[in-house]
């Protein structure tokens, strides 16, 4: 595991996992599982970004809920502050919401329709407690903070907003409750290149005046890259590779990160490519190969590959990779 | 009516014509200006009015007594000089008839659609956000009323309990109430998986905070318009169990009735027996109208 210079992380994660019961028939069998989540563990320090980066369907999402604990994980111990998550009791998790939020990938399945963006903000505050006069007060201080006029905006409902201008109000309603981690999932993904370049410096400047801590999943290393210290490498439920996000671009260990960053688009017509990197779909993860789950699209595997998964082992200062080449 | 979409910035797009007067209108608001715009709309809500009204105020508008007649002026036609709808078998004018009906058949339209209201509103969103087994049993309980035809299940009930205008309402909602519950069902379901209910649970919102703000507000309205399609299929099958002798029991007025009772006289007089037959079409004509206006109005951008 990478170390954090001996300090305490905000959020422990070891061994977490979800599986997906797949059920059919009359009696609703489960004939199969998604190995969604498979053994994931990772720590976040104070005040740092952990990027995670993955295909579609590698597990990211999934994994931003079981933080939140907005599902149940399998097996495996979720720590936040030093408190174990997964066993927290109804009134201790209501607590422990405040200061774990999530941003949402869909600006448009995010904000309910029928409220307008101030009552939206203001909701969270009105769960625990605030008197909604007060709420609302936080609510439009916090929506001006995020570049929308609460007198322009505040009574106005979703629909009449942009997607960037929604992205900006899920951004308020995950910092209304003045939270120590924020986890972003894919909050960019669905915006135009210029409008993410503005919500992103937003979320950095966010999080250096408030001292935030972030878990940043995106399937775009560009993105990754600019907002992470660490960065986190997924491949269908399992962690392959990390390391700062320095150490990764400049050397990339692992195969599969090695095929992300020449499979990102580049402004330099010598770095562009004339054959992708990795091709096909990334296996079922309902059937998942044996061993190293890599080894079906891997250009250096070898029969050892499928003997068995490789382990997360260093190959630098902070620098953890999950592979034979290197073992 | 299309979908609108509203500019964000400012807000003097070209369409301002068709957009609300003030942008900030909260939904229902909204949904009542639009209404009010609609021409279908508000002729049938008009006419729909006027019905209601006749209904209300029959002891005072009907100019005869509904259910005496005389053996000597037995389907006069209509126009004849005090009787200007003309009058049924039994010599009883039929005016008065067809006001004192209208209470019978409102009450018969509308009570099992809103019973279906409030109960499929509550199993179906029960069942919806619940999931799992309790959904299982409650959808598939619904399934059993689905394998009969909302007709046969009316008789059949209607039959079993008796005739009368109480046994009557309960097999209408007994055949309106798993309808509802199906498409309360999906919505919820639909909506439940929504990131904005994600979020309200990340805020540590329980779940009667969840249902209440969240919820019940994206589900209501979809509901509200299936419900409202099913008070002229109400009325038909209301008209038809008492025409099958089912529902209100004679000599009471009830448009159905009247059409059953009036039947073998339609070769003496074609126009008379026919009068109830019209009333049954344009109210229920009326609530499809307004219902299909309801809808369009609804139908704003999310």
């Amino acid at each position: 595991m990478t170390t954090g210079n001996g300090r305490t992380p905000l959020l422990e994660a070891r061994r977490l996992r979800k599986h997906f019961p797949l059920r059919g028939g009359l009696l609703q069998r489960t004939y199969a599982w998604v190995r969604a989540v498979d053994d994931v563990s990772f720590d976040v320090y104070p005040a740092e970004t952990l990027g995670i980066v993955g295909e579609s369907g590698c597990g990211k999402s999934t994994l931003a809920r079981l933080i939140l604990r907005l599902i149940e994980s399998d097996a495996g111990t979720l720590r936040f502050g030093g408190e174990d998550v997964r066993s927290a009791s109804a009134p201790r998790m209501k607590r422990l919401r405040r200061d774990m939020q999530l941003v949402f990938q869909d600006p448009y399945a995010s904000l309910n329709p029928r409220l307008t963006i101030e009552d939206a903000v203001a909701f969270s505050l009105l769960v625990h407690g605030t008197p909604r006069g007060e709420a609302r007060e936080r609510a439009r201080a916090l929506l001006s903070r995020v570049g929308l006029d609460p007198r322009l905006y505040g009574r106005r409902y979703a629909h009449e907003l942009s997607g960037g201008q929604r992205q900006r109000v899920n951004i308020a309603r995950a910092l209304v409750l003045d939270p120590k981690l924020l986890v972003l999932d894919e909050p960019v993904s669905a915006l135009d290149k210029s409008i993410q370049a503005q919500v992103l410096n937003l979320l950095q400047d966010l999080k250096a005046e408030r001292a935030l801590t972030y878990v940043f999943i995106s399937h775009d290393l560009n993105v990754i890259e600019y907002v992470s210290g660490r960065v986190l490498v997924m491949y269908l439920g399992q962690v392959v590779e990390t390391g700062t996000a320095d150490a990764l671009a400049e050397s990339p260990k692992h195969p599969y990160t090695q095929a992300l960053f020449a499979a990102a688009p580049s402004m330099d017509p010598d770095l562009r490519m004339d054959r992708p990197p990795i091709t096909g779909d990334p296996p079922n993860p309902i059937n998942p190969p044996s061993g190293c789950r890599f080894r079906t699209r891997c250009a250096f595997a070898m029969p050892r590959c499928a003997d068995g998964p490789p382990a997360l082992l260093p190959v630098g200062p902070t620098h953890d990779v999950a592979c034979y080449l290197y073992q | 009516m299309p979908l609108m979409h509203i500019e964000a910035v400012g807000g003097v797009g070209e369409d301002r014509g068709s957009l609300p007067p003030t942008v900030n209108m909260s939904y229902w608001r909204t949904v009542a200006w639009r209404l009010g715009r609609d021409p279908a709309t508000l002729v049938a809500g008009t006419v729909l009015l006027l019905i209601a009204l006749s209904a209300v105020l029959a002891p005072w508008l009907a100019p005869y007594d509904p259910n005496s007649g005389s053996i000597r002026l037995r389907l006069a036609p209509v126009g004849t000089s005090a009787h200007v709808l003309g009058t049924d078998e039994q010599g009883r004018d039929m005016l008065s008839r067809l006001l004192w009906g209208g209470r019978m058949t409102l009450v018969a339209g509308l009570t099992p659609v809103l019973v279906a209201f409030v109960l499929g509103t509550v199993l179906g969103v029960f069942a919806g956000y619940i999931g799992g087994l309790t959904n299982t049993i409650v959808m598939r309980t619904m399934d059993i009323f689905y394998a009969f035809p909302a007709v046969l299940l009316a008789i059949a009930i209607s039959g079993a309990l008796g005739p009368g205008l109480p046994n009557t309402l309960i097999s209408l909602s007994i055949v309106f109430v798993p309808r509802v519950v199906r498409v309360a069902e999906s919505a919820t379901v639909q909506v439940k998986g929504l990131e904005y209910i994600a979020a309200a649970r990340a805020s540590g919102a329980g779940v009667r905070q969840i249902m209440r703000h969240h919820l019940l507000a994206n589900v209501l309205g979809p509901i509200l318009v299936f419900a409202s399609t099913q008070v002229s299929l109400s009325i038909i099958l209301a008209a038809g169990l008492s025409f099958l002798g089912l529902g209100v029991t004679p000599p009471a007025a009830e448009w159905g009735l009247m059409l059953n009772t009036l039947r073998q006289s339609i070769y003496v007089n074609a126009l008379v027996p026919a009068l109830p037959g019209l009333a049954i079409f344009v109210t229920s004509m009326a609530f499809n109208l307004a219902s299909d206006g309801l809808r369009d109005a609804m139908e704003i951008r999310a």
